[in-house]
C-alpha cells in the first residue's frame, strides 16, 4: 500500500430551498433582523465606471419564470481589478467597491435586477485578455448544487469574439446564451439577460 | 423592483481585514461530482424542471473563479450569531436551546480563516418566518431563525439557537423535510461557494427524505449529519452538535504561465 493521501471530502451541496431569503434577505421573507444587509446594488457614489442595471428572468424547462431563486453576482471594478488578495494586477483597487452582490427574483414576475457598473476587461492566467464579463451563481428550490455561468455584453463584439472562455463552448450557436443585451431606458443603461437552465435555449453552465 | 434593502453606504463597513490566502493563488481541487447530489433527481420533483440538461462547460480556474468577495466583521452585527436572542421581543424562543459549533476547513484540513458562515431555518414546530410558509404551525414571536458569523483565524464557528422542528411539504402526498439547518458558506473564492443543510444525529427521518437522498453517496449523506456534542455543551442551558464543513482544497501555484493548449 503507497501513502494514504488523507485528503477531506467537499461537504455535499444542497438544495437553497424556496426560504432561502431568510438567511439570504431577510427583508424579502417579510422581516428586519440584521442592522446591516447584504443587497442588489453595488455601487456607491464614489464607484469609478459606467453605472448599469443588470435586469433578466431565469426559466424553467417550461420556460415559466422561477420567482423563488437567487442569484449572486461577482465581478470586476472598471479596471479589470478584483476586490481580493489573489489578484496582483495592475488595475486600480478600488477600496469601496466589494464587486459582489446578491437578488432574489420578484414573487410574482420572477425579475432579478442588479445595480453595478460595467467591469473591465481582465487577463486570464495565461495572459490572454478575457472579455468584460459578471460571474454569476444561482442557487433556489429544485437546484441541487449552485450553478454557475457568466454574464457578457452585446456591446462589446470584437472582445467577445476574442474571448478564451466564449470561445470553448463547442457550439457557436450556444455562445449567444451568455450575452446580455443592451438597451437604453430613460437615460440608464439597462442589460437584459435571460437564463434557461432547460430546453433548446439552455444557458452555458460551467463546472468552475 | 424588488423591496431590498440598500447597500451599506458608509465605506467603512465594507473594509475586511487584510488576510492572505491559505495555499497560494491557485486555482481549486477539481469538484467530485460524484459526491455531490445530480442537478436531475426525479425523487426531488422540482429539480426535473430546473436541472440543465447540457454537460457544465468545464473551466480552468481563472482569477475570476479563485477570487471572491471578502467580508469583514463590519458587515456583522454583534448578536448575528445568536438566534435565542436576535429576535427576541419579550422573551426566549421556545424549544431545544442548542449550540451549533464547527470548522470551516478545505480538502487539505486547513481552516479557512475570516469566511462567512450564514445559516437559517424553521423554529421548534417547524414553521418558517417567511411570508410564503403557510403551514400551521404558529410562528413564535422572539424566533426570526437566521443568523451569520464569521469564522476567526482557525475556522472556527458558532452558534446559539433553538432546535428547529421538521415540517410536511408537497413532493409525495406524505413527504416531512428532517429537522434541518441551511448554511451558505462562502470560502476565499467564488469557486467555493457553497449551500448545504445540517441534520441531526438520530433522526428518523433522514432515510426516507427525497431531497437528503438525492446524495448518492452515503458517507457524503452521513457527514451533513451533526453528531450531539456533549463536551460543547453547557449544562443546564444548552445541548451542542458539531458540524464542520468542507470547501474544495486550493493549489498551489509551483509555475506561473503554463498554459494547456489554445
Amino acid at each position: 500500500m503507497p501513502q494514504p493521501l488523507n485528503y477531506l471530502k467537499e461537504t455535499a451541496s444542497q438544495t437553497a430551498g424556496p426560504y432561502v431569503h431568510i438567511g439570504l434577505i431577510p427583508a424579502m421573507a417579510g422581516f428586519d433582523i440584521f442592522e446591516k444587509n447584504f443587497s442588489n446594488v453595488l455601487v456607491t457614489p464614489s464607484t469609478q465606471g459606467e453605472r448599469i442595471t443588470l435586469e433578466g428572468k431565469v426559466l424553467d424547462g417550461t420556460g415559466t419564470p422561477l420567482r423563488d431563486v437567487l442569484l449572486e453576482i461577482w465581478q470586476a471594478n472598471a479596471s479589470g481589478r478584483y476586490n481580493h488578495p489573489a489578484d496582483r494586477s495592475t488595475g486600480v483597487l478600488e477600496q469601496e467597491f466589494r464587486g459582489w452582490g446578491r437578488a432574489g427574483s420578484d414573487f410574482e414576475s420572477g425579475l432579478v435586477t442588479f445595480e453595478t457598473i460595467k467591469p473591465g476587461a481582465i487577463t486570464d492566467r495565461a495572459g490572454r485578455t478575457c472579455a468584460p464579463h459578471i460571474n454569476v451563481w444561482i442557487v433556489a428550490r429544485g437546484i441541487n448544487i449552485g450553478l454557475n455561468t457568466r454574464l457578457y455584453f452585446s456591446d462589446e463584439e470584437a472582445a467577445n469574439a476574442a474571448d478564451p472562455v466564449l470561445n470553448l463552448i463547442e457550439q457557436p450557436s450556444r455562445r449567444s446564451t451568455l450575452i446580455a443585451k443592451r438597451t437604453e431606458r430613460a437615460g440608464q443603461v439597462v442589460y437584459a439577460f435571460t437564463i434557461n437552465l432547460q430546453g433548446p435555449e439552455e444557458t452555458v453552465f460551467f463546472d468552475v | 423592483m424588488n423591496a431590498q434593502a440598500p447597500a451599506s453606504r458608509d465605506p467603512r463597513l465594507n473594509r475586511p481585514e487584510p488576510f492572505t490566502p491559505p495555499l497560494g493563488d491557485g486555482g481549486f481541487f477539481q469538484r467530485d461530482r460524484s459526491i455531490h447530489p445530480p442537478a436531475h433527481a426525479p425523487g426531488y420533483k422540482s429539480s426535473v424542471l430546473r436541472s440543465p440538461r447540457q454537460s457544465l462547460l468545464s473551466l480552468e480556474g481563472s482569477i475570476s473563479e479563485i477570487t471572491g468577495p471578502v467580508f469583514g466583521h463590519n458587515d456583522l452585527g454583534p448578536l448575528d450569531n445568536d438566534l435565542i436572542r436576535n429576535y427576541a421581543k419579550d422573551g426566549d424562543p421556545v424549544g431545544e436551546r442548542i449550540i451549533v459549533h464547527g470548522r470551516v476547513l478545505d480538502e487539505t484540513g486547513r481552516g479557512v480563516p475570516n469566511t462567512l458562515v450564514e445559516f437559517w431555518q424553521a423554529n421548534a414546530g417547524g414553521r418558517y418566518r417567511h411570508k410564503k410558509d403557510t403551514y400551521l404551525a404558529p410562528i413564535d414571536p422572539n424566533f426570526g431563525g437566521c443568523g451569520r458569523a464569521l469564522t476567526d483565524d482557525t475556522g472556527y464557528y458558532y452558534f446559539r439557537t433553538v432546535k428547529p422542528g421538521p415540517y410536511p411539504w408537497r413532493n409525495y402526498v406524505n413527504s416531512w423535510r428532517p429537522a434541518h439547518i441551511h448554511f451558505s458558506v462562502f470560502g476565499s473564492g467564488f469557486a467555493q461557494r457553497l449551500i448545504t443543510q445540517m441534520y441531526f444525529e438520530g433522526d428518523p427521518l433522514i432515510p426516507v427524505c427525497p431531497i437528503l437522498t438525492t446524495i448518492p453517496d452515503k458517507d457524503a449523506l452521513d457527514r451533513l449529519v451533526a453528531p450531539l456534542d456533549l463536551n460543547a455543551s453547557t449544562p443546564f442551558d444548552s445541548l451542542a452538535y458539531r458540524f464542520d464543513i468542507v470547501l474544495r482544497g486550493q493549489r498551489s501555484t509551483y509555475f506561473e504561465n503554463r498554459t494547456a493548449g489554445n
